[in-house]
């Protein structure tokens, strides 16, 4: 089920680019007009943010931030219910002996894990978040990428992470992911849409820019990079791209949309060159769990042991953190 | 104050090894020159650092004499093969003391430690390993089948790159068979000292390098020492304007790298964040004290308004304050006199019209600082459009077309450097032909190579350094 043109601009595309989406001439128009990415330069701009020194209370408050934006991750064909459970648990408890470590934002799972994770978090101010629409390849019809979502919603998940048609977007029929990306956030109702890009298959900046706008003109909540099964996955330069593409959006909207790097970030260090970059990219506003997260599974345990060095001024080593 | 505030994390300041006092260097010693002794003072804090010895008229005649031995008895005599061996051994000293040597220039110039340790420090360690490299193939340069050196080559250099331009200026002076006197500029010795030890330590035969602290009087004295016979001048137009009618009817080789007032043009079609990325560098880099730094924004009158919300934006974001923490991006102006220069040109900006934007950033209440400034609505008529401030303020001007950018960029008597920016390779290569600058950047700024040839047209000085064309100035050709 394809249609080239929409029938209206949707009433939540901001008014000054509500024209943009009318109909396939138009969003390519937009797309293609917008600046490109020269590559050196942004892979020298994030080289060069990558080394602000990052010490003492900064680094506190950055290992406690990271921690707070993480999205903590399995997606495995193997993952069973008990699996899903000790994530749960570490969600709530990240460090259980340091009362005073923030707990994560939210876990994400499969659409079928999703019970299982809103029962284990049940009361508590951690989100549910579900890999949905033929996840992640995304290879697969209109109706089932919607039943996916609506499955995930049902069972109770308040975020739904989707992935782009690749194969439209290289194909240039911009309309199609358009209208998909649309129908998607129709369907999870109230839970915020993290629209994933696959970076790692979109090849060029250039494509990094035009997707992330596409995603945003759709109303994606969230441009999320990878799904983690494509390498690369997230890039210091690919963030820098979408986090540009998040502010100049709020500088011509008002609006604020949020910025998800996923797969293979897996220190600490690495993870506060992503904050270092959101600050001054995007801006100070973004530093928050509502506009940054982490799509990871092992940098939980290395921000908490990068935490307990800072406040107990000595490493402890990796017996010292729970694995599940 | 923002949420993420970043802690202080100085580079400390023991490792630059700072003495009390430093001295000539003269014949392979370090020696008591008899000029009157200097202070050379740390410009973000405005404590003295050191006494540094100076030489005198006469201390100039022992170190041309010094090099002349050394040149008529060891040096010119020397396999190039052998004098490659002198060149790696410094290069890779500079390495090992990169440290030091990083801290000792953020000290004494004021720039940030990230540039002096990234920037400054590396190249100058690649131009000795670039020119070494050569020292042994000179009969391959293009300039004939046994190309001779010069003899002694008069060295003076300004203190925004202290040893980068020692480097510029030594290395391919040695490897083609030169002895050397230099004078490192008033402000900024140090590190040039530091590099005399470098060439003791490298067991460099005595009188091949000589370095000799003090001021212009002592740039004047070696410049017209009448057994000199190449002079190398990095620094202000009206100083090489002297040097050059000093010069004028004698048999002495002269090359000169001197001001600029470069443009940097932004087309409607440029990457525009790189774009921004490269207006920052252009003119801020080093506090924007760059002979070829991007002082004229040239920007397509379509895309000016975003360009400049842009620009605002991220040079909000630049961190002014203590050269020696790793997270600042704009150090200390070099000197009381060079700000109150920038003041100077400002003001004047703001009394022909210029609209003046400064960066928020807050500046610290010591040490001589200026915030990032760019001026809109400049047009060549005006003086901040004209003169080279030397300093981190960046005047924009717009245009309607490309010949129109053309026009604007060459309407200048200077020429070192341009800028670039646009998605249209055709239109790179088209402009490039027509901007009348030595160096022409396209989709970046700010450089450097040692195989690349740096130098200017008109006002900006004749000559070239670096690459096979930067040989040509030390032979005899």
């Amino acid at each position: 089920m394809t249609t080239t043109t929409s029938p209206n601009a949707a009433p939540d595309t901001p008014a000054p680019l509500a024209d943009v989406t009318r109909d396939e001439a138009s969003l390519r128009r937009f797309l293609h007009g917008l600046p490109g990415v020269d590559q050196v330069g942004v892979e020298q701009r994030a080289a060069a943010l990558g080394t602000r020194s990052i010490k003492k209370d900064a680094k506190r408050w950055a290992i406690d931030t990271a921690i707070s934006m993480v999205d903590l991750t399995t997606l495995e064909g193997a993952d069973t219910r008990g699996k899903v459970r000790g994530l749960a648990a570490k969600a709530l408890r990240p460090d259980p002996e340091r009362q005073d470590c923030p707990r994560v934002a939210a876990v994400c799972v499969y659409p079928d894990m999703v019970e299982a994770a809103v029962d284990a978090l049940k009361g508590s101010a951690v989100h549910v978040a579900s890999v949905a629409t033929g996840f992640p390849s995304g290879r697969t019809s209109r109706e089932v990428k919607l039943a996916d979502t609506r499955l995930a919603v049902e069972y109770g998940a308040d975020e739904v992470d989707m992935v782009i048609d690749r194969g439209a977007f290289l194909e240039g029929r911009y309309m199609d992911v358009f209208d998909e990306i649309r129908a998607i956030k129709a369907a999870s109702g109230e839970a915020h849409l993290k629209v994933i890009l696959e970076t790692g298959e979109l090849a060029t900046y250039d494509n990094v820019r035009r997707a992330s706008w596409l995603a945003l003109l759709a109303g994606g909540d969230f441009i999320k990079t990878s799904t983690g099964k494509v390498s690369p996955a997230a890039t210091l330069p690919v963030t820098h791209v979408m986090l540009q593409a998040v502010h100049d959006w709020h500088e011509q909207t008002g609006e604020l949309r949020g910025v998800k790097p996923a797969g293979g970030i897996r220190t600490a260090k690495d993870a506060i060159k992503y904050l270092v970059a959101v600050h001054e990219v995007a801006g100070e506003q973004w530093l928050t769990p509502d506009l940054f997260r982490f799509g990871a599974s092992s940098l939980l345990n290395d921000l908490l042991l990068q935490r307990r060095t800072q406040v107990d001024g000595h490493y402890s080593g990796p017996d010292y953190v729970t694995v599940d | 104050m923002g949420i993420f505030e970043y802690a202080p994390a100085p580079e400390s300041r023991d490792i630059a090894n700072l003495k009390d006092h430093y001295r000539p260097f003269i014949g392979g010693e370090f020696v008591d020159g008899s000029g009157e002794p200097l202070k050379t003072v740390n410009p973000a804090t405005e404590e003295i650092l050191a006494e540094v010895g100076t030489a005198s008229v006469s201390d100039v005649d022992t170190a041309v004499r010094a090099a002349r031995k050394a040149y008529d008895t060891v040096w010119s005599k020397m396999p190039g093969s052998e004098r490659a061996k002198y060149l790696f051994r410094i290069a890779r000293l500079i390495q090992e003391r990169s440290r030091e040597l990083a801290v000792l220039e953020s000290l004494d110039n004021g720039k940030p430690i990230k540039e002096s340790r990234d920037s400054d420090v590396p190249t100058a360690a690649a131009h000795f390993f670039y020119h070494a490299g050569w020292a042994d193939k000179l009969e391959y340069a293009g300039y004939g089948p046994n190309p001779k050196p010069l003899g002694v080559a008069g060295q003076v250099i300004p203190w925004n790159f202290p040893l980068l331009m020692l480097a510029w200026k030594i290395a391919p002076a040695l490897a083609t068979g030169n002895t050397v006197v230099l004078k490192p500029a008033e402000t900024t010795p140090l590190t040039a000292l530091v590099f005399a030890e470098i060439c003791q330590q490298a067991e460099l035969p005595p009188g091949v390098v000589n370095i000799l602290p003090g001021a212009g009087d002592i740039g004047a004295a070696i410049v017209e020492h009448g057994d000199v016979d190449k002079i190398a001048f990095t620094g202000s137009t009206e100083v090489g304007k002297l040097i050059q009618r000093t010069v004028a009817g004698t048999r002495k080789k002269l090359t000169l790298e001197l001001g600029g007032k470069a443009a940097n043009v932004v087309f409607d079609d440029a990457p525009l964040d790189q774009a921004v990325e490269g207006i920052v560098n252009g003119i801020f880099f080093n506090q924007g004290h760059v002979c070829c730094a991007g002082s004229r924004l040239l920007v397509q009158e379509s895309v000016a308004e975003e360009v400049m919300e842009k620009l605002r934006y991220r040079v909000s974001t630049l961190r002014m304050g203590d050269p020696l923490d790793k997270n600042t991006d704009i150090g200390a102006i070099n000197s009381a006199e060079q700000l109150a220069k920038i003041r100077g040109l400002v003001e004047s900006g703001d009394a022909e019209g210029a609209q003046r934007w400064t960066s928020p950033c807050p500046v610290p209440d010591r040490g001589f600082f200026f915030a990032p400034t760019v001026f809109s609505d400049v047009h060549q008529s005006m003086r901040i459009a004209r003169e080279e401030i030397f300093g981190p303020v960046l005047s924009v001007l717009t245009f309607r077309t490309p010949d129109e950018a053309v026009a604007k960029a060459n309407n200048t008597p200077y020429g070192l450097s341009a800028g670039i920016w646009t998605e249209k390779g055709s239109r790179i290569l088209w402009m490039a032909n027509k901007l009348r600058a030595g160096v022409v950047w396209a989709n970046t700024f700010n450089r450097f190579d040692p195989a690349a040839p740096f130098g200017g047209y008109q006002e900006s000085g004749f000559g070239r350094e670096g690459g096979r064309t930067g040989l040509e100035a030390y032979l005899s050709v």
